[in-house]
């Protein structure tokens, strides 16, 4: 079955599900079949808050991944919770300005990215998160760019269009990373 | 479109005008929903002091013959059990939604499948039932919506959609149906004679006990037309199968995947999903019997309609349980692993 399923995890705030999104609806823009589920509750006050997305050809089964082929991972809690979960051949990718740890599995593909500082350097404050949907989107090919885009302009909210520009950058910065 | 709002925008294009809710994980989208959108198509959507507040407005706006729904998760259905019992007492239409979460009490607010006894079973005092369906999907969920009011409306009694958390909760692309108009004629409705027809009595209470069993006997006529002609499930890869899987709901969609991987394996396994927990199908299960050894139903529970797939087996085959509860999801590995033992190891 041509699929790809990925979690993304970090705190609440990082906009962790909003990149989820991003992901899922870049499914759909190229008419897949998509499904995004998040954490609830008490999971997203303040600890850790992550999603499961799955973009596939085929009708999707189970919606919540727990062996994913990608992994975001934007704290040390999400690291340590589903490094190991990510199957062999799997992608991580890891925002290294938070997790200052790296795994030793070899045979998962890693990768580390300063998405935080890069996002501060870049003028792109709040959106470490897309920058690393950039990077996954460059190592696992989940969608093609244009879909990516054009999730992008349909997940950003009329009333935040200054935000759209700024968003397509961090994608271009995570690819380039 | 995430589901709880998908139930809240199918309810309007059903023609709902009339919602009363109280929030509750993992449901409260459904409510947040309809406060933004049901005033802007001059509906009434309002947040009672209680769930039990709600459902008897539900009971009073169904009587005024409207399309009414309600919806909560787990602790307020039990709330509102009451309130459903007079309205299968009235021969009242209206929809309950329930987005389970974990329970006994107030549980946890992960999905469950916990209330399938509370929904099939008894969803309030008395000799009553309530046509309960159980979608698997974001769009099943919409079309079903719609499928609810109609089949109220017909039978006069409560609908009831059994979701959980998962389904709540999740985003999947979903088609919305052209808004339909509300047709079904209420001749019973105390919606106000004019002095120009005989006035029209709403009551579940019936003091004289002949008087009583008769009410009851005709709607359990009622029900036994449901039985017969609205029982509904889908198959997946059953025709050949040795091992069938009875799955509805979140679980399903598990159970699917733990099919396909059991297969992979050349283990003959299908999967028979109720689309309608009262009435049960079944028929499919029975059909099910002649080619199949065994059966295996897949809960987010302790075991609740593996009752039903035992009564409908009749003994012919073993029937075997897996389940999940307290909020846990079962993985598809879990599940496989399962079928693997049912069927002698792993090939």
């Amino acid at each position: 079955m041509a699929g790809i399923n990925m979690v993304f995890a970090g705190f609440g705030g990082q906009g962790i599900l909003f990149a989820g999104k991003v992901c899922a609806y870049s499914g759909l823009m190229e008419e897949k079949e998509v499904s995004w589920l998040p954490s609830y509750g008490p999971e997203m006050r303040g600890g850790t808050a992550n999603c499961s997305v799955c973009i596939s050809d085929e009708p999707i089964g189970s919606p919540l991944v727990l062996t994913p082929d990608a992994l975001i991972a934007m704290n040390i809690q999400s690291y340590d919770k589903f490094i190991d979960a990510v199957v062999p051949g799997g992608v991580a990718v890891i925002d290294s300005t938070l997790v200052d740890k790296k795994t030793e599995r070899q045979d998962i593909k890693a990768f580390y990215v300063p998405a935080t500082q890069m996002a501060n350097d870049l003028q792109l404050q709040g959106l470490a998160n897309i920058i690393l949907l950039g990077k996954l989107l460059k190592e696992t090919g989940f969608a093609s760019l244009e879909a990516v885009e054009k999730a992008i302009a349909k997940c950003v909210p009329p009333r935040k269009q200054h935000l759209l520009e700024p968003n397509m950058r961090a994608i271009k910065a995570g690819m380039e990373a | 479109m995430k589901g709880n709002e998908a139930l809240g925008e199918a309810a309007m294009r059903a023609g709902c005008r009339h919602f009363f809710g109280y929030p509750i994980t993992p449901q409260t989208e459904l409510s947040a929903y309809l406060s933004k959108m049901m005033p802007k198509v001059g509906g009434t959507f309002l947040q009672a002091e209680s769930e039990i507040a709600a459902i008897n407005m539900v009971l009073g706006a169904a009587s005024a013959g409207v399309r009414a729904m309600t919806s909560s998760s787990s602790p307020g259905i039990s709330l509102k059990c009451e309130g459903i019992s007079y309205i299968a007492g009235s021969d009242l239409p209206c929809v309950i939604v329930n987005v389970q979460r974990g329970g006994p009490g107030l549980g946890g607010i992960q999905p469950s499948q916990a209330d399938y006894w509370q929904a099939t079973r008894a969803p309030g005092h008395g000799d009553l039932h309530a046509i309960v369906f159980a979608p698997s999907t974001v769009q099943e969920m919409v079309n079903i919506v719609f499928e609810a009011f109609d089949k109220a409306d017909e039978y006069r009694m409560p609908a009831m959609i059994l979701a959980d958390g998962m389904l709540g909760q999740m985003m999947e692309p979903v088609e919305f149906p052209e808004l339909k108009a509300h047709t079904v004629e209420k001749p019973w409705a105390t919606n106000g004679h004019k002095g120009e027809r005989k006035h029209n009595i709403v009551n579940s209470l019936f003091l004289q006990p002949q008087q009583l069993e008769d009410k009851i006997r005709e709607r359990f006529e009622r029900y036994a037309i449901i039985q017969e002609k609205e029982a509904k499930a889908e198959e997946y890869l059953t025709e050949d199968a040795d091992i069938v899987l009875v799955a509805y709901g979140a679980s399903s969609r598990i159970a699917r995947s733990a099919v396909n991987s059991a297969r992979a394996e050349g283990i003959k396994a299908g999967l028979i999903r109720p689309i309608t927990l009262w009435p049960f199908p079944v028929k499919n299960i029975q059909a099910a019997c002649k080619s199949a050894k065994a059966f295996l139903a897949v809960e987010m529970s302790m075991g609740q309609m593996v009752d039903d797939v035992r009564l409908a087996v009749n003994g012919d085959h073993p029937v075997h349980f897996f389940g999940r509860t307290g909020g846990i999801i079962p993985s598809p590995a879990e599940v496989l692993a399962k079928i693997e033992e049912i069927s002698g190891g792993a090939k």
